[in-house]
């Protein structure tokens, strides 16, 4: 070969090689049909109960079906069951499903697979659990019907079974169900509308699903977790950007379809651009949390605990963490979360009246507390965690607390938050977190205000006021019954304090202008998103 | 040659045995809980404990040291605690777009930078070295995340010529492939364009005094044969000295610069493992790193052979 042949076939592979000839592009679906969607937290594992965090739990309602799901006003409604019968006592449940489900291996969804699924979900989950040690029968009648026979009426099992609290009651064949619920699942077979593209997964970066052309939906119009979950997108594929610069950047220039948890930093930039639509995220928010631990001085005494109470300025804390973005957070004189039937300000002048150093100062006198060194584990990593630590931080000093800010990673305060020795043998005093709003609708999920001292949430808070609250909420027969429960729980735990309310704040989306059929909710719906 | 080629590879064991030793003891006593993590914030201190014992991370120092050992003796690097994934599986899934990132960034920061350097030294003292040297001390300044920004605002928002992010796998078009890395490769590679510029002109210089290179002058050589034929040949040990170690510093930018682009490779895998408390994969990886950085002195101080015949091993 001479040297100009040589330079005109290198010129043609050349060219053959920018056009992306070499090879063809793996996927070929219409760019329409495909979504792309950043989502708040890399899909580092997928096993929905095994793992309980919210990015799981988001992607598994794509994959995974539920017996029931809840509405926008938190009523349990149908999904995979056809109907269900509950005996006079309340003691037995039976549940029929409906016909012609399969699970993505073209298998048929069988009550026995159900039955495995819920002893697994059964082991990981508070009302699971509750519903365990009631249970004395558990069994598949046949191949669409399964029973429950209970030792104790439990009014919320249709709550339990379609809630959207993790870990969610998702049913998975009977062989995968069979896994320890402490030890992950390796194959992810569902029944739910889109199928999880395993081969393509690639943890820390990305996560695709296909839709599952066996599906099928409920005639119901779709509401949260309930009703027809159709899917009008083919393909969905989840980018990992742990860079939030990054994803603002490649939602405007078109390369993502959707970012679930844009920096509120971001948002007048994002607000700017024309091609794109945002919105809250979840209308049911969050609730921020300074945590005490309640075993060791000076907040083993109610009256320490009180103290920080009367001087948490809510503002301080919300502004701090959604910047300029008033509209994003409201004040939060209770442990419910705002604009859900059981929200209560029942007791809660601890935290509505105005702040009072002066009454926060004696109360740590009459507490005993003499200057010694309060160890304030904050997350620095986790721009909530550091905004709350930052406030906390001069707002205790304020009243002549000694801080020992203990600025780390939250890898690190998730391993010693556990530990219950006192601060100068490696415990702690004061940690930051936040809940989903949605699980402080009702106290069925709310963790942070369990009281029953050593099964307690870290922090581990003894109050038999708040048990007791918490039992008459579980025991209610109707809607009146369970605010009263809530009621009084609110007044108790606004004395006792297991957790300060820091407020609450609302998260906002994102999307290009081209997507429509997104629905404000505690986790992002895909159905009946579509793209044009 | 083939003698001294065996023993530096064998003597990379005990280094990589060294290594091991202590990247599981640094884990070992570093705090953070993979189990709390994995448990969520949601969890009940029972539930720590049962997904610790599960994990086998309630077992002695010793028991998960000798076990992990023998797992790599026998080439396995174990399974992630997070993804349930093999990390040997993990590393493959994000080997390719690393070494497309420093592959890229090196080529660019050699064929900028050297010429750069000869560049500067030839003209000494002029303005084209000043602009050269302050070029340098700027590319060591400014950070690469600044780099990558202002090159993504630029480049791919205002002017809409390239991505923001991602990685496209070579096999489906070098186009495609290359278009994703461009940016990415400008800016880590400005903080090695910046070293090795400057490696370059100071060995150029001390090269271009020397009395071979008035000989050639005097002989009537032409500019450009002695600068790129006589003195950069003889300026080479140095500054192939400086791009070996600037490996590392490749490897520590990558972490950055993936983050940045959202580049799915090693370095964001690190990253990951780290924030999460992932062991098997930290200890996996840095195993990986460190066996490259040993191999690539090893391929620098034979490199050292073909510029200086009179170096012989």
């Amino acid at each position: 070969m001479d040297r100009r042949s040589l330079l005109k076939a290198g010129v043609a592979a050349g060219a053959v090689a920018a056009t992306g000839g070499l090879a063809a592009p793996a996927y070929s679906q219409a760019a329409n049909r495909v979504l792309r969607f950043v989502p708040q937290a890399n899909l580092a594992n997928f096993d929905p109960i095994w793992g309980t965090q919210f990015v799981v739990r988001n992607a598994s309602m794509m994959v995974w079906d539920t017996l029931y799901g809840v509405d926008n006003t938190f009523t349990p409604r149908r999904q995979m069951v056809e109907s269900e019968e509950v005996s006079q006592d309340g003691l037995t449940w039976t549940f029929r499903l409906r016909p012609n489900m399969r699970w993505h291996d073209g298998e048929p969804v069988r009550a026995a697979d159900c039955v495995a699924s819920l002893e697994r979900w059964m082991v990981r989950d508070l009302m699971g659990q509750m519903i365990r040690a009631l249970r004395q029968e558990l069994v598949a009648v046949d191949d669409r019907t399964f029973r429950f026979r209970l030792s104790a009426p439990y009014p919320k099992m249709l709550l339990a079974l379609g809630k959207n609290n993790t870990p969610i009651a998702f049913m998975m064949p009977e062989r995968i169900a069979r896994t320890d619920p402490f030890q992950q699942i390796s194959e992810y077979v569902g029944s739910g509308p889109m199928r999880f593209n395993r081969a393509e997964w690639v943890p820390g970066a990305r996560a695709t699903f296909s839709r599952f052309e066996q599906y099928v939906p409920r005639e119901e119009a779709p509401n949260w977790l309930s009703g027809g979950k159709r899917m009008l997108l083919d393909r969905i594929e989840w980018v990992i950007m742990p860079d939030p610069a990054t994803a603002g950047a490649a939602l405007q220039s078109g390369e993502i379809d959707w970012w679930e948890t844009p920096l509120n930093d971001l948002l007048p930039v994002l607000r700017r651009n024309r091609n794109i639509r945002m919105d809250v995220a979840d209308p049911l928010g969050n609730v921020g949390c300074l945590r005490f631990n309640h075993l060791h001085p000076p907040f083993n005494d109610v009256r320490a605990r009180q103290a920080v109470a009367w001087v948490v300025n809510q503002a301080d804390f919300m502004r701090a963490v959604v910047g300029n973005e008033d509209s994003l957070w409201r004040p939060m004189n209770s442990f419910f979360t705002p604009d859900t039937p059981n929200y209560t300000e029942v007791g809660s002048e601890i935290l509505s009246r105005p702040r009072d150093p002066a009454m926060a100062r004696r109360l740590l006198q009459e507490a005993g507390y003499r200057g010694e060194p309060v160890t304030m584990l904050v997350g620095q990593d986790i721009p909530v965690l550091n905004a709350h630590g930052q406030v906390a931080n001069a707002l205790l000093r304020s009243i002549g607390m000694n801080v020992d800010f203990v600025a780390t990673d939250w890898g690190t305060v998730g391993a010693r938050r556990a530990s219950r020795e006192p601060r100068e043998r490696g415990g702690w005093n004061i940690f930051f977190t936040w809940f989903a709003g949605a699980d402080h609708v009702n106290p069925a999920s709310t963790l942070g205000i369990r009281a029953h001292g050593d099964g307690a949430w870290f922090g581990w808070p003894t109050d038999p006021a708040i048990e007791a609250a918490r039992d008459k909420w579980f025991a209610a027969n109707n809607a009146a019954e369970e605010k009263a429960a809530c009621d009084e729980l609110n007044r108790a735990a606004m004395i006792s304090q297991p957790f300060t309310p820091t407020g609450f704040y609302r998260a906002v989306q994102a999307w290009r202008s081209n997507v429509s059929g997104i629905v404000p909710g505690p986790l992002p719906w895909f159905w009946g998103v579509s793209k044009s | 040659m083939f003698a001294y080629v065996v023993r530096r590879v064998l003597a990379t064991i005990p280094v990589m045995a060294v290594v091991a030793l202590f990247v599981f003891s640094l884990l070992y006593i570093a705090p953070g809980d993979p189990a709390a993590v994995i448990a969520g914030d949601q969890a009940t201190p029972a539930d720590v404990e049962r997904i610790r014992a599960s994990l086998g991370l309630d077992r002695p120092y010793l028991v998960r040291f000798g076990a992990w050992l023998w797992d790599i003796l026998r080439g396995d690097l174990g399974t992630s605690i997070f993804t349930n994934l093999p990390v040997s599986t993990m590393i493959a899934q994000r080997i390719e777009p690393t070494l497309s990132l420093m592959i890229v960034t090196l080529l660019l920061a050699v064929s900028v930078a050297v010429p750069m350097g000869v560049v500067a030294a030839w003209k000494q003292g002029t303005i084209v070295d000043r602009a050269v040297m302050a070029f340098a001390v700027l590319g060591f300044s400014v950070p690469v995340f600044v780099v990558g920004y202002l090159l993504a605002y630029f480049f791919a928002l205002e002017w809409d010529l390239l991505p923001v992010q991602g990685y496209t796998p070579f096999a489906r078009g070098f186009w495609p492939w290359l278009q994703n890395l461009i940016l990415p490769a400008i800016a880590l590679g400005t903080v090695y364009i910046a070293l090795i510029a400057r490696i370059t002109r100071a060995t150029m210089l001390e090269v271009l005094q020397q009395d071979y290179i008035r000989t050639a002058k005097a002989k009537g050589v032409g500019q450009r044969a002695i600068l790129f034929l006589h003195a950069l040949k003889n300026a080479a040990v140095p500054i192939v000295t400086v791009i070996g170690i600037g490996i590392a510093l490749l490897i520590g930018g990558a972490v950055v610069t993936e983050s940045v682009f959202a580049i799915p490779g090693l370095g964001r895998l690190t990253v990951d493992a780290i924030l999460r408390r992932d062991y098997p994969v930290i200890q996996g990886v840095v195993l990986l790193f460190s066996f490259v950085y040993v191999l690539v002195n090893l391929v620098i101080d034979l490199l050292y052979t073909l510029f200086d015949p009179r170096i012989r091993y």
